[in-house]
């Protein structure tokens, strides 16, 4: 089978880039049998042949579920937007649903709960210490303030320590969320994920960095 | 329980296949080719990747955007149906001692995920001259011919290099290195190290004369499979080939048991339990071939007691499950300041490496035996979970920029993350790890798995062999990464073992039932057929005396392929 056919295996039928498809659900293959010679024979009834049947349970259950109260929720939604703003070539952090992905990957990887809740309250309560509000009730002035304050790991205070690693933690978080989502893969420009043929780094990036033979 | 009954089949096969991984895969492959009647026994379901696969999927089509979970060690996207723990199915250790375990319950088992690096042992290391560890009782010239046949009916890139124990195949032309990677080679050449293209399991090209496999189009997704069989699965490749002989008859989500013997010892059958209807059942076949892994095969004739064998079925030597190794393993890594905001293509690439470092050393200079190979990358890569982690100890090494800037917030962190895309590099050693008899794993006297099967119990320790080879290995990678301008993350030290992984985290465990001349010393003759009973074979990397620096894949294939045409030889003296 040549590259042309293989694509057209994809349920492709051009090469092109940064196209979007969804190969497994087109392809006619789906509906093939198995050989007979199988036992026992599978009833692929599933939603997603990808996955496994309590793979899809399991990520169902997830979904439903809701670690974060709304105050939780909506102090995480300004911190990730302060991490990551809109600016002139992609959106913000809660524009690519930062926020709706913290919300469950919290409940995936149970490790980040108490972090994320203790590092919440912490900040809260370092905001009515000096302002009298939670972080979320404090002005933009003052939350930024706070921020600056745990925002910078070799400059912050060794009382600030524990919302400097809060900080670390939902800056990763927020980083992640927003550069795997649809808006921020484009915005970092990742263009791969699409059939072609890879012959090389492209000549004028050779010229760029000055090498004159790949394999040296 | 009163339901509970013992199904026997009428049918007697000319052979039964335990596991459908490259060994069981390409035994079936080659038998049913044959027209040998053949059953197959897979513990996991059916997958086939033209199906099953994730590829070509965006991270934002993962709920955790790819990361991994207990079920999908090596990420959302990843084939592999198994991991490090299985629910229901444990394994223990002994002794304080280290060991992991990774298990694909699945068509194709392993084979579906794994990075295709597809390299060949030499000449050397079936025969080494450092008597540390047993010869072979074979020899390189006599799996060269499977090898070149592997090589032809498979297919894999690479390059023809000329060097003594990193023997040339019959290649397929290798993609040219990434950005990241070129800078790698400049680094690595400068400290002396030697860097070739990668050998890889990959079609760069479409196959001469094969229609069902497609040529590889560069998303670089191996690991989840691939859909147009691009690459090597055993599922993809051998096993659905296999089946459309007719020959072959598959059975899925079948655990078995144990190995079924006569009273003169004669292997008759497996019985089994079958995870759809938790019954038990029992099949005959005139011949037993054992490809379940190294872990699986030696637990398998542990479990096989009877009269005629009461060590367990292939042990009188009382070398099975002994002589267990795993490659060593150390990683390092850094980033490119040169690479600072450049320019965007598509760098996906093949999902397998792209250059590599063959062992380039003499020995008798160093403090360790036999040697390792470096497997390198770096590129612009898909974004998936972790992208950007830790960028408060990235950030503030920008050239120019003040050190107590690191980490921050808002538009200026936010374009870091887009100057910083791509820049990063990382290499992985894997080493020769000494088979030996210390080394081992067990039947657990207290333990069962939920089938009622005892389970393994490991003990395996490093020595000062494998750390010091892992001690050179950070070393290397440090000169690299001087060379190179790169910005390298604290190497790994002493308190680490030098990054040394534990025993099994590699994935290349072999040895548990070897091969040898001498029936005291060793389980299987040189064909990989046990002494104590001349129609019980092992085709998985059981049978390995010692391992190279090499994968182990593509040894395991041309050695189940040797051993299946000498089970069609027999055949035809009427011997087996």
């Amino acid at each position: 089978m040549n590259r042309r056919e293989s694509l057209r295996t994809l349920g492709l039928g051009v090469v092109t880039t940064g196209l979007l498809l969804d190969a497994s659900c087109k392809h006619p293959a789906d509906t093939e049998k198995q050989p007979e010679n199988i036992e026992p024979q599978s009833s692929s009834s599933a939603a997603d042949a990808t996955r496994t049947p309590e793979e899809i349970e399991r990520d169902k259950k997830l979904e439903g579920e809701k670690f974060f109260n709304d105050h939780e929720m909506a102090t995480i939604t300004i911190l990730a937007d302060i991490i990551i703003p809109k600016d002139d070539k992609s959106g913000s952090a809660s524009d690519a649903k930062v926020p709706e992905f913290i919300g469950f990957i919290v409940n995936d990887m149970p490790e980040h709960q108490t972090p994320m809740r203790g590092g919440l309250r912490w900040l809260d309560l370092q905001c009515l210490n000096r302002y009298n509000a939670t972080f979320r009730e404090s002005t933009s002035t003052q939350q930024l303030e706070i921020v600056n304050m745990i925002a910078y790991p070799k400059r912050a205070k060794p009382e600030m320590a524990q919302g400097v690693s809060f900080f670390n933690r939902m800056r990763d978080l927020t980083a992640t969320g927003f550069f795997t989502s649809e808006m921020g893969v484009k915005d970092v420009g990742y263009v791969g994920n699409s059939p072609n043929q890879w012959k090389g780094v492209p000549a004028d990036v050779l010229k760029q960095y000055g090498i004159a033979t790949v394999w040296g | 329980m009163s339901d509970l009954q013992i199904k026997k089949s009428s049918t007697v096969y000319d052979a039964v296949v335990v596991g459908s991984g490259a060994g069981g895969g390409m035994a079936g492959y080659v038998l049913a080719h044959a027209g040998l009647k053949v059953l197959m026994l897979e513990a996991g379901p059916y997958f086939d990747p033209r199906l099953n696969s994730s590829q070509l999927k965006f991270p934002w089509e993962s709920p955790r955007r790819g990361a991994s979970t207990n079920t999908r060690n090596f990420g959302d996207f990843d084939a592999a149906f198994g991991g490090w723990s299985l629910e229901g199915e444990p394994y223990t250790t002994k002794d304080g001692t280290e060991f992991e375990w990774f298990r694909s319950r699945m068509l194709g088992g392993r084979t579906n995920h794994w990075g295709r690096i597809s390299l060949r042992m030499g000449p050397h290391d079936f025969q080494p001259k450092d008597d540390i560890t047993e010869k072979w009782p074979i020899t390189y010239d006599d799996v060269k011919p499977f090898y070149d046949k592997v090589d032809r009916m498979i297919g894999v890139y690479g390059t023809v290099e000329h060097l003594e124990n990193e023997p040339d195949g019959i290649f397929l032309p290798p993609p040219a290195p990434r950005l990241n990677e070129i800078f790698i080679k400049e680094g690595a050449k400068k400290a002396g190290v030697t860097v070739i293209a990668g050998r890889g399991s990959i079609l760069t090209e479409a196959l001469p004369d094969n229609k069902d496999r497609g040529a590889c189009f560069y998303c670089g997704q191996c690991g989840r499979s691939c859909k147009v069989y691009g690459d090597f699965s055993s599922s993809s490749c051998l096993v659905i080939p296999a089946l459309k002989t007719g020959n072959l008859k598959l059975i899925t989500n079948a655990m078995v048991r144990e190995v079924l013997t006569d009273d003169e010892g004669q292997a008759t059958g497996v019985s089994y339990i079958s995870k759809d209807d938790m019954q038990e059942y029992q099949v005959s076949a005139k011949i037993v071939i054992l490809g379940a892994s190294a872990g699986e095969s030696a637990r398998l004739l542990l479990n096989s007691k009877s009269s005629a064998h009461p060590n367990g079925l292939a042990n009188s030597s009382g070398v099975v499950g002994k002589y267990l190794h795993d490659s060593t393993g150390a990683s390092a890594g850094g980033w490119l300041p040169q690479l600072l905001d450049r320019k965007r293509y598509n760098e996906d690439g093949v999902g397998s490496v792209h250059i590599y470092s063959p062992w380039w050393l003499d020995n008798k200079k160093l403090n360790f035996p036999r040697g390792y190979h470096i497997e390198y990358g770096g590129g612009l890569h898909m974004p998936g979970y972790g992208f950007g982690g830790g960028i408060q100890n990235m950030n503030g090494l920008i050239p120019g920029r003040n050190p107590m800037d690191a980490g921050g917030f808002g538009a200026g962190l936010k374009n870091d993350y887009r100057r910083l895309y791509g820049v990063t590099i990382g290499m992985s050693g894997r080493g020769t790890a000494i088979a030996r008899e210390d080394n081992y794993c067990e039947i657990d006297p207290d333990v069962v798995d939920k089938f009622g099967i005892p389970v393994l119990r490991f003990h395996y320790k490093w020595a000062a062999e494998e750390i010091n080879q892992a001690k050179h290995m950070q070393d290397t990678f440090q000169e690299i990464m001087h060379n190179m301008g790169a910005i390298a993350g604290a190497p790994a030290g002493k308190d680490t073992n030098y990054g040394l992984e534990a025993p099994g985290v590699i994935i290349h465990e072999v040895g548990t039932v070897r091969m040898g001349n001498d029936p005291k010393k060793s389980a299987l003759n040189k064909y990989c057929q046990a002494h104590d009973c001349n129609n019980l074979f092992v085709v998985d990397a059981a049978p390995f005396v010692q391992q190279g620096d090499k994968n182990a894949t593509w040894t395991i294939l041309a050695m189940s392929m040797r051993t299946s045409e000498y089970i069609l030889a027999q055949r035809k003296k009427l011997n087996v």
